[in-house]
């Protein structure tokens, strides 16, 4: 099963099993990663899962849809290399995914 | 010295109570009591992509088993609390067993509102609020099975198009004159009426539901008008109301909902409400409110997690709403009640436009179609009670922060 390491806002490091087919938001909220809050289950309009994506990692990922772009404009501190994690499926390349969790999310 | 809080109810509300009691570092004993007998989930999906069937349940829970485990969470699920007793600080379960409380949390949800006309127990009638609503729908998907919604507001509409996209013949009956017609502008009702029609569902407003007619089960619905909908399937959603029982026979001020306040304090000083059995003040907007929103849900129960511990904060948001139909996103933000006036800006036929409402020039709410930019800065003005430029705001080009 892919392994993706989400590190915290304090720096602390966390690898979880993230199965294939789910989102790598399901994966984060199942094994209760901290600060993905995904208030809205991946119907991407809260813009509280969003993660920053390794840059060695984000040519490896789908592009993001206009929707997830128009919903991360308004996240906490967005970069080039944000993603909202409930638009990004779990396959058997992403084993290895190294991602950052901001420091907040939207609503805090 | 609290060392007991049981929270009742695991939705969304409940779900959000139990992280944030312990992220907040209550180690006492925590417990939660569900009537459902699955791990705490996501309802949104069950009208949509749970319904379709391309989302199993496991995708549906918010947290592992091995979370609560970790967390020394005590789940009763599958176990309903029919009484409370607020001057012993206890709860029974309907197996008889009592629990003792330091701190309650009440977040009972809603339930849906029954039809009342004859025939409406019949087999094959039905309804959509929890996840063992889903499994006897499903069984109903036969190619040209002929369902018939009951209700055009979010939850009829969304479970409308999931069925029309399982190849079941669907019509929508709505009393009022459009689809939505409580949530929602005429505009945007007008778009989503279009958009189902499209993809060859049949809606038809201005009817009332007179009974439902069927041998062994529903077999025609028929209207006050005397016409006649042949159905092999029925879906009620006809809206719902907070579910207060237990609160009201343990003598908790109730009222559209048990009332709390900003703190989510019930009229008992050592019990709590959250989410959609509440009716709670909206700072924002000055007056009360009994809302059916995830976020609600969400924040209210932080809230109450908060005051619980001793750590003041009060509940004050924008409300927000969503609707998935077909490939259309609805986002809502705000409450429009108060409005004076009302600025399109873009063209619907272009299947991305929103519906700005203003009192004066104060922005109060937004209903974004397929939009989440204009949605998204919306939450933040609306927030902030900024100060529309009027011209500008007409001009979609022109980014919604930009129209002040």
């Amino acid at each position: 099963m892919p392994k993706v390491t989400f590190t915290g806002p304090g720096g602390d490091r966390r690898e979880i099993d993230a199965p294939i087919g789910i989102t790598l938001m399901e994966a984060a909220r199942q094994n209760g990663v901290p600060g993905v809050v995904a208030q809205c289950g991946g119907a991407c309009v809260c813009a509280t899962c969003h993660v920053y994506i390794h840059p060695s990692w984000l040519a490896r990922l789908e592009p993001r849809e206009e929707m997830e772009e128009g919903t991360l404009e308004n996240a906490w501190e967005p970069r080039d290399h944000s993603r909202l994690s409930c638009q990004i499926q779990v396959t058997a390349e992403l084993d290895g995914l190294e991602v950052t969790v901001p420091d907040h999310q939207q609503e805090d | 010295m609290i060392s007991t809080i049981l929270i009742i109810g695991g939705g969304q509300a409940g779900a959000q109570a139990i992280d944030t009691l312990r992220r907040e570092g209550f180690g006492g004993r925590l417990v939660l009591i569900g009537d459902e007998p699955d791990l705490p989930y996501q309802r949104p999906p069950l009208s949509k992509k749970y319904l379709s069937g391309e989302m199993p349940a496991d995708r549906l829970v918010f947290r592992h088993r091995s979370f609560y485990d970790e967390h020394r969470i005590e789940l009763k699920l599958g176990r309903r609390a029919v009484r409370l007793d607020a001057a012993a600080r206890q709860v029974e379960l309907a197996d008889g067993e009592k629990l003792t409380y330091d701190r309650l949390l009440l977040c009972l949800g809603a339930e849906s509102r029954r039809l009342t006309c004859p025939g409406a127990a019949l087999p094959g009638v039905h309804y959509l609020r929890a996840l063992a609503d889903v499994a006897p729908i499903q069984a109903g998907f036969k190619p040209q099975a002929r369902v018939v919604v009951i209700g055009g507001g979010y939850i009829g509409l969304e479970t409308a198009a999931t069925c029309r996209k399982m190849g079941c013949e669907v019509t929508v009956l709505e009393m009022a004159d459009r689809v939505m017609n409580r949530v929602v502008a005429p505009r945007v009702s007008q778009y989503f009426a279009d958009e189902h029609r499209a993809h060859g569902v049949t809606i038809i407003c201005d009817t009332r539901v007179d009974c439902l007619e069927g041998r062994e089960r529903v077999e025609h619905v028929v209207c006050a008008d005397g016409t006649r909908h042949a159905a092999d399937l029925v879906i009620v959603g006809v809206g719902a109301v907070a579910t207060t029982e237990l609160a009201r026979a343990a003598g908790l001020t109730c009222d559209n909902g048990i009332v709390v306040d900003e703190y989510c304090r019930t009229s008992d000083a050592a019990i709590y409400a959250a989410g959609d059995c509440t009716n709670h003040p909206s700072l924002r907007f000055g007056r009360r409110v009994r809302l059916e929103s995830v976020d609600n849900a969400f924040e209210q129960a932080k809230t109450a997690a908060l005051n619980i511990l001793d750590k003041p904060v009060a509940h004050d948001r924008v409300p927000w709403f969503w609707s998935d139909q077909f490939d259309s996103k609805l986002l809502i933000v705000g409450l429009s009640q108060d409005h004076d006036r009302q600025v399109l800006r873009g063209d619907p036929a272009s299947r991305s436009f929103s519906v700005c409402y203003l009192k004066g020039r104060e922005l109060l709410a937004v209903e974004a179609v397929n939009h989440s930019k204009d949605y998204m800065a919306a939450r933040k003005l609306i927030a902030e009670r900024a100060l529309m430029h009027l011209d500008k705001l007409a001009d979609s080009e022109l980014a919604l922060k930009e129209a002040i």
